[in-house]
C-alpha cells in the first residue's frame, strides 16, 4: 500500500480526484472526505497495493502530478508496533520461540511442555544453584523394552549467551512438533533418550537480565561477598586450574576454589558420572564464534576417538552450513581459540564420554552476545 | 622464512581480527562498517630481535551487505618486548568498495540539523536491537573501535566490540561531528569485558578519527 501526496491546481482535477476516491473506495488520509477536496491543498491517500498503478496511470492521465509520502505503509506499521511481551507467558502453544525468555518464564515453560507432552517429557531434579535455585532438566524419552543411550545437552553455562538457552528451548520444541512426522527424527527417539538442561547457570543468566547484561560466570561469593563469580566452564575436574584460567575470584576466567567448587558443576558432573556408561555424546551449547569445538582445551594432544570426532563434527558443519551458508569452523578449542582447562566439555570426554563436542553458536562477533531476536530462528534452524 | 599457519588456528585468527579493525578503521565510516568473514591463508615469520610478522589473506564483508566482500591481503608485525607499541599493519584491499556518499551525507545532514545534542545508550539494547536511526551511530563505533584495538592488541589477545553503553553528541562549530562513547569491549582471551572511552571526529570528506581514548576501570559503564 502506498500514500500519495496531491495538490490538485484546478477545479478539474478536484472533481477527477473525488471521483477517483469514490469509485475506488480509496482511504483519504487527509481531508477526511471527498466533498472537503480544493484546489491548493494538500490532499493524503492511501491506495491498496493491487490499486498502485492503475491509479497512478489515471493521476498521470490527467496530469496530475503526485509524490509518494509512504513508499509502504505495511514497513511502517510493522517498525511502530510495541513489541508484544505480554499475553504469551506459559503456554507453549502461544510460547514465542523467536524471542528471548527471562528464567520465570523458562521454568513455566518447561513446566507446561512436560504437561502437554506427557507421553514423552518427563522434567527431573538436577540440582540447587548456589543461590539456592533449583536447576531442572529435561528427559525426552519414548517408552521402549530396550535401554537407550543418552545424548545430553547442557545450554546457558555462560549467563550472557543469551542465544544458548534459546536454543535449548528451540530443540526441544522442534522434536516434539515433528517426531512423529519426521522419520529422522522419530527414528533418533526409538534409539536415544535426550537429556536437555536449557539453563545451566541460572543465577548468572537471571544476573545478566536484571543487572548486567555482558555477566558470565556464576554468582557464588567470595572474599567476603566483595567478589562475585565462577566461570563454570573452569570449573570441572580436568586438568583443572592448569591453564588458561585465573586464580583471581575478579576475572571472568576464575576457575574456583578447586575442582567442582561450584553446585551448579557437581549438579551436572554427579549426574552425568552416574549414567556415563549410557551416555553417548555430550554437547553443551554456548556462543559466539561459530565453531564446533571438540576435546582439548587443556593440551593440543589429540583425544583417543579424534579422528572420527572430527569426522562427525565436520559432516555436522557441513549440514548446518547447507541450511543457510554459515560456516562453521571444527577443531579443537586449544588450537582454534586458545588454551583452557576445566571445561565441561574437556571433562566429559576424560571420563569416557566418545563423542564431546562445544557448539559455539552464531555469529562472529558483529553483534556477540546481543544478537538479535531475528537471529534466533535462522541460527538454531541450521543448527538442528 | 616464512611458516604456514592453518588458517583457523587461534594466532592466524588473532592476526586476522586485528586487520580487520585496522581496515575498518581506515576505509569505514557510519555508512560502511568491515568485519572478518574468514582467513584464506596465514604465515608467520619470526624476525629476531624484531618480533612476529604475519602474513595473512582474508575475506572482509560489508556489515550492511554480508553478501558483499572484498578480499584482502596484510601484513602485521607484532613488536618483541615493549607493549605499549601498536603493533605495524599494512593492508591492500582487492577492488572496490561500496560508494556511501549518499547515506553519508544524508546522516551528516540529520545530525548537524538537530537542535539538542544527540544521546543514547545501549546499543543494541540487551536484545540485540538496533533502532534504524542509530545504525550510524552503532557503525562509527565500531570503526573508531578498530583504532583502539590496533592500538592495544597483542599475539594473546582478541577483541571485539560488544556494546556501546552511552553515546554523546559533542557540538562543534566547525564542519566536524564529534561523539563521545563509552564502549564495551570484549576480550576473547581473557574474556573480559573492558570499558573504553573514546573521542571520535568524523566527517563524510575526511573519514574517522580517534582523537582521545582512555581504558576504565571495571565498573565504570555501570
Amino acid at each position: 500500500d502506498q500514500v500519495l501526496h496531491i495538490v490538485p491546481e484546478t477545479f478539474q482535477q478536484v472533481q477527477h480526484l473525488q471521483h477517483l476516491c469514490g469509485t475506488l473506495l480509496l482511504d483519504l488520509w487527509k481531508p477526511l472526505l471527498p466533498e472537503d477536496i480544493w484546489a491548493g491543498e494538500d490532499l493524503h491517500i492511501r491506495v491498496p497495493a493491487p490499486l498502485v498503478q492503475e491509479v497512478k496511470d489515471s493521476l498521470d492521465q490527467h496530469m496530475i502530478s503526485y509524490k509518494v509520502l509512504i513508499p509502504d505503509v505495511q514497513e511502517l506499521v510493522d517498525q511502530s508496533m510495541p513489541r508484544e511481551r505480554s499475553g504469551h507467558r506459559q503456554v507453549p502453544e502461544g510460547y514465542v520461540y523467536t524471542q528471548y525468555h527471562p528464567m520465570e518464564e523458562i521454568y513455566q515453560w518447561m513446566t507446561q511442555i512436560q504437561k502437554s507432552n506427557s507421553e514423552l517429557v518427563t522434567q527431573h531434579y538436577l540440582g540447587k544453584t548456589i543461590e539456592n535455585r533449583t536447576m531442572y532438566y529435561l528427559q525426552i524419552s519414548q517408552p521402549s523394552d530396550k535401554t537407550k543411550k543418552i545424548i545430553w545437552m547442557d545450554c546457558g553455562i555462560h549467563a550472557r549467551e543469551w542465544i544458548s538457552p534459546a536454543f535449548c528451548q528451540w530443540f526441544v520444541k522442534e522434536i516434539l512438533q515433528n517426531y512423529k512426522s519426521d522419520p529422522k527424527i522419530s527414528r533418533i527417539l526409538q534409539n536415544l533418550d535426550l537429556y536437555v538442561l536449557p539453563v545451566l547457570n541460572i543465577d548468572g543468566y537471571i544476573y545478566s537480565w536484571e543487572k548486567e547484561r555482558l555477566w558470565r560466570k556464576n554468582r557464588s561469593p567470595h572474599m567476603n561477598g566483595t567478589c562475585y563469580g565462577t566461570d563454570l566452564n573452569r570449573n570441572f575436574n580436568s586438568s583443572w586450574g592448569s591453564i588458561g584460567v585465573s586464580y583471581n575470584c575478579s576475572s571472568e576466567i576464575f576457575c574456583g576454589s578447586g575442582p567442582e567448587s561450584e553446585p551448579e558443576t557437581r549438579a551436572v558432573a554427579q549426574f552425568i558420572k552416574r549414567k556415563k556408561s549410557d551416555i553417548l555424546c555430550y554437547l553443551t551449547i554456548h556462543s559466539y564464534g561459530q565453531y564446533i569445538l571438540t576435546p582439548y582445551g587443556s593440551t593440543t594432544k589429540p583425544p583417543s576417538n579424534s579422528e572420527e570426532l572430527m569426522h562427525v563434527a565436520e559432516k555436522a558443519a557441513a549440514a548446518l552450513m547447507g541450511k543457510y551458508g554459515t560456516s562453521y569452523e571444527v577443531g579443537s578449542t586449544s588450537s582454534i581459540l586458545y588454551n583452557n582447562s576445566g571445561s565441561s566439555r574437556d571433562w566429559a570426554h576424560m571420563i569416557g564420554i566418545p563423542f564431546s563436542y562445544t557448539f559455539e553458536l552464531r555469529d562472529k562477533g558483529t553483534h556477540g552476545f546481543v544478537l538479535p531476536p531475528d537471529q534466533i530462528q535462522p541460527t538454531c534452524e541450521e543448527t538442528m | 622464512a616464512a611458516m604456514e599457519l592453518p588458517p583457523s588456528s587461534y594466532p592466524a585468527s588473532r592476526a586476522a581480527s586485528l586487520v580487520a579493525g585496522y581496515a575498518c578503521y581506515r576505509r569505514g565510516g557510519p555508512g560502511r562498517g568491515l568485519a572478518l568473514r574468514a582467513v584464506r591463508r596465514a604465515a608467520i615469520q619470526d624476525i629476531d630481535d624484531v618480533g612476529h610478522k604475519y602474513h595473512l589473506e582474508l575475506v572482509l564483508e560489508d556489515m550492511l551487505d554480508k553478501d558483499s566482500t572484498v578480499n584482502c591481503t596484510a601484513e602485521v608485525l607484532y613488536h618483541l618486548g615493549n607493549k605499549n607499541i601498536a603493533p605495524d599493519v599494512q593492508f591492500t584491499i582487492e577492488g572496490e568498495l561500496k560508494n556511501t556518499d549518499e547515506a553519508d551525507n544524508v546522516f551528516y545532514k540529520r545530525i548537524k540539523s538537530l537542535e539538542k545534542e544527540l544521546v543514547a545508550e545501549n546499543i543494541p539494547d540487551s536484545h540485540g536491537n538496533v533502532s534504524p536511526e542509530m545504525e550510524p551511530i552503532r557503525l562509527l563505533a565500531w570503526v573508531a573501535s578498530g583504532y583502539v584495538i590496533w592500538q592495544n592488541s597483542t599475539e594473546n589477545t582478541n577483541f571485539r566490540l560488544a556494546q556501546i553503553k552511552h553515546v554523546k553528541q559533542v557540538k562543534r562549530s566547525d564542519e566536524y561531528l564529534e561523539f563521545d562513547y563509552m564502549i564495551l569491549l570484549h576480550e576473547m582471551v581473557s574474556q573480559e569485558i573492558i570499558p573504553w572511552q573514546m573521542t571520535v571526529l568524523w566527517h563524510p570528506q575526511h573519514g574517522v578519527q580517534v582523537t582521545q581514548d582512555s581504558r576504565q576501570p571495571k565498573h565504570a559503564s555501570e
